[in-house]
């Protein structure tokens, strides 16, 4: 793999709230097209460490480089790359005053000079891709938690990102609507051809989705391991609590 | 009756030698009477050295976490002082349940609080003032630059947004403000007319009526109920959005909430409190009118006519300049509050809380500081 190819570089990536530091020097990378897991225990740090990929939280110290520009979450290069981005959040995050038509239209409107009706089109495109097709009238509060997160997916798709962020994805849903959001990820990464990174604890998602799981680890505070699941579980070699983990402590 | 005696939870403590046997017998439920942990581990503490509890509970009717608890505290008691105990003579419940709640938690010392000292405390609070400060004026300095921005045209109002803002912070507050204000005008009439009487001058109730509710009272009463109306709701709303993520939604898309939230609720809250001030005002001197039509001597005319002489258009204007100030200071305060909430329910209660409270503050310290530079300027 030659350094081209990795489209989220992190270099010694320090995160800490106030005096508890959560990951010390964190260094990854996230491949171009790839679905990226990011997995571990309770309280370990994975959202936090989403935070920072998105810009939400500062560093304490290290680097995040998207292809090879360094992101700034405040500086003049933060805007830039936040626009190649779109963020699915645990609950939906949908703007609860505005239907979900107009959720998923307001970053067309911010950041494109298209008329009204080509938007609605759009909407109504990327309601259809998600399985909303005709809610987009209904409210946020008006939606089960499944169909919320379903438009908030049509909303991070709105501007066609390069990289979707899902943060627990499977958090709060059944199974089979878990395993349709999971198809629908890898659908969506086919055919938008954008890389995907996850935050979650899901094994069932984590063994359906991932091309590599990076673990992180609350007591070492470090990344045990960066590679795909499946070899994790077969290959004694590995670290022996990310095979705990995977396998739900049967090792 | 006897029954119920043999019912009672007892324990009955035997000391021989350096064997201590502790008979438990009847029903250990919180429901019922027990003996007080203290006063047994007093009795055990009487007795001399020794070295080996043993536990008999055969006799024990009935059981729940009462028993748990008591003899959970006997046993650190015994720890303490290394003495030998089995937990085998329990009930199988019991006994499993007690090891259950002596496992090692996996997580040490997580659940502990540290307890600070008072002077790293007050140090602490110093600096969270002194941080909070910092994030008060980054909020203010962010909110200069998107004004600007705004102003030159390089950041676009949502409309319909903006027209809902201001439907909600004008038309809709205007029952309340005027029935507080009218109640306001009519006070002030009253006791005005009462003592006025006394000097058969009852015809400058006029005077006071107008001059109080025009220069004062008007954009004071609306400033105040628009804090707890408005304010409050601003607060709330933004806070909640915190909570739901709906903010970290915003900056992602790298839409700012300032310029999306703050400066509509700014500009509507800045425009629509002058418009219930003037109502205010209006609806005020009315309430003064009907108390000195009735009440005394004065009529409808002479009222209408001694006010329109004693308010000047200076009156009326300073009124209404420092209620757009209100409306400045309530926004603020409530948009400030609502982007710095917490991600609880609680943390919004607190924020609508601390919203209104700072904006009430606010609001009568400027006014006062404007009443002296008004004084001064003799305007």
């Amino acid at each position: 793999m030659t350094e081209a190819q990795d489209i989220i570089t992190v270099k010694d990536l320090t995160m800490a709230y106030g005096e508890y530091v959560v990951m010390k020097n964190l260094n990854f990378s996230v491949r171009r097209g790839e679905v990226k897991v990011i997995m571990g225990g309770s309280g370990c740090g994975k959202s936090t460490l989403l935070k920072h990929l998105i810009g939400l939280v500062q560093s304490r110290s290290g680097q995040i480089f998207y292809g090879d520009q360094l992101f700034e979450p405040d500086g003049k290069s933060g805007e830039r790359i936040r626009r190649r981005f779109g963020v699915l959040y645990q609950s939906g995050a949908l703007w609860s005053s505005m239907s979900v038509a107009e959720n998923v239209a307001l970053p067309l409107e911010e950041y494109t000079r298209l008329g009204a009706a080509e938007i609605r089109e759009i909407v109504e495109f990327k309601l259809s891709l998600v399985g909303l097709a005709g809610f987009g009238h209904r409210y946020p509060s008006e939606l089960s938690g499944g169909m919320r997160k379903r438009a908030g997916l049509a909303r991070a798709i709105a501007l066609d990102p390069e990289i979707l962020f899902f943060d627990e994805p499977s958090a709060g849903l059944d199974p089979l609507s878990s395993r349709r959001l999971d198809d629908l990820i890898l659908e969506l990464r086919d055919a938008l051809g954008a890389t995907v990174v996850v935050v979650t604890h899901e094994l069932a998602s984590i063994f359906a989705i991932a091309d590599r799981a990076l673990f992180l680890d609350v007591e070492s505070k470090t990344a045990l391991c960066d590679a795909n699941p499946s070899d994790v579980v077969n290959d004694p070699s590995f670290n022996k609590k990310v095979r705990e983990f995977l396998k739900r402590g049967e090792v | 009756m006897a029954n119920r005696q043999e019912e009672r939870a007892e324990v009955d403590i035997q000391h021989n030698g350096s064997v201590c046997e502790m008979v438990f017998s009847g029903k250990w439920v919180l429901a019922a009477e027990r003996p007080k942990v203290d006063s047994i581990l007093h009795k055990l503490r009487a007795f001399d050295a020794f070295t080996e509890l043993r536990i008999e509970t055969k006799r024990v009717v009935e059981w729940d976490t009462a028993f748990l608890t008591f003899v959970r505290s006997i046993f650190d008691w015994a720890d303490s002082l290394s003495v030998e105990y089995s937990l085998d003579e329990l009930p199988e419940g019991a006994s499993n349940m007690i090891r259950l709640s002596r496992a090692v938690s996996e997580e040490k010392g997580s659940g502990e609080v540290k307890k600070l000292d008072f002077f790293t405390q007050l140090g602490e609070s110093t600096i969270e003032i002194l941080r909070g400060m910092n994030r008060y004026f980054v909020f203010l300095g962010q909110l200069l630059i998107d004004l600007y921005a705004f102003a030159t045209g390089r950041v676009r109002l949502r409309w319909k947004d903006f027209f809902a803002l201001l439907h909600s912070t004008g038309p809709m507050a205007v029952v309340i403000v005027s029935l507080l204000s009218f109640l306001t005008g009519l006070i002030i009439a009253f006791i005005g007319v009462i003592q006025l009487q006394k000097f058969a001058a009852d015809i400058y109730v006029a005077d006071l009526v107008g001059l109080a509710v025009t220069r004062e009272l008007g954009a004071l009463m609306a400033g105040v109920i628009m804090s707890g109306r408005t304010g409050a709701a601003f607060a709330a709303q933004i806070g909640s959005m915190q909570v739901n993520e709906e903010l970290d939604a915003l900056t992602s898309f790298g839409i700012s909430p300032i310029q999306f939230l703050v400066i509509p609720r700014v500009l509507a809250l800045v425009i629509m409190l002058p418009l219930l001030c003037v109502c205010a005002d209006f609806v005020g001197i009315l309430g003064g009118m009907i108390v000195a039509v009735t009440l005394s001597e004065v009529s409808l005319v002479q009222y209408m006519y001694q006010v329109q002489a004693a308010v000047a258009f200076n009156d009326l204007m300073v009124g209404i300049f420092k209620s757009s100030v209100f409306g400045l200071i309530i926004a603020l305060a409530g948009c400030y509050r609502g982007l710095h909430c917490g991600r609880d329910a609680t943390a919004v209660g607190l924020a609508t809380t601390s919203a209104v409270v700072t904006s009430i503050t606010w609001i009568v310290i400027v006014d006062a500081v404007f009443a002296v530079i008004f004084q001064i300027l003799s305007i």
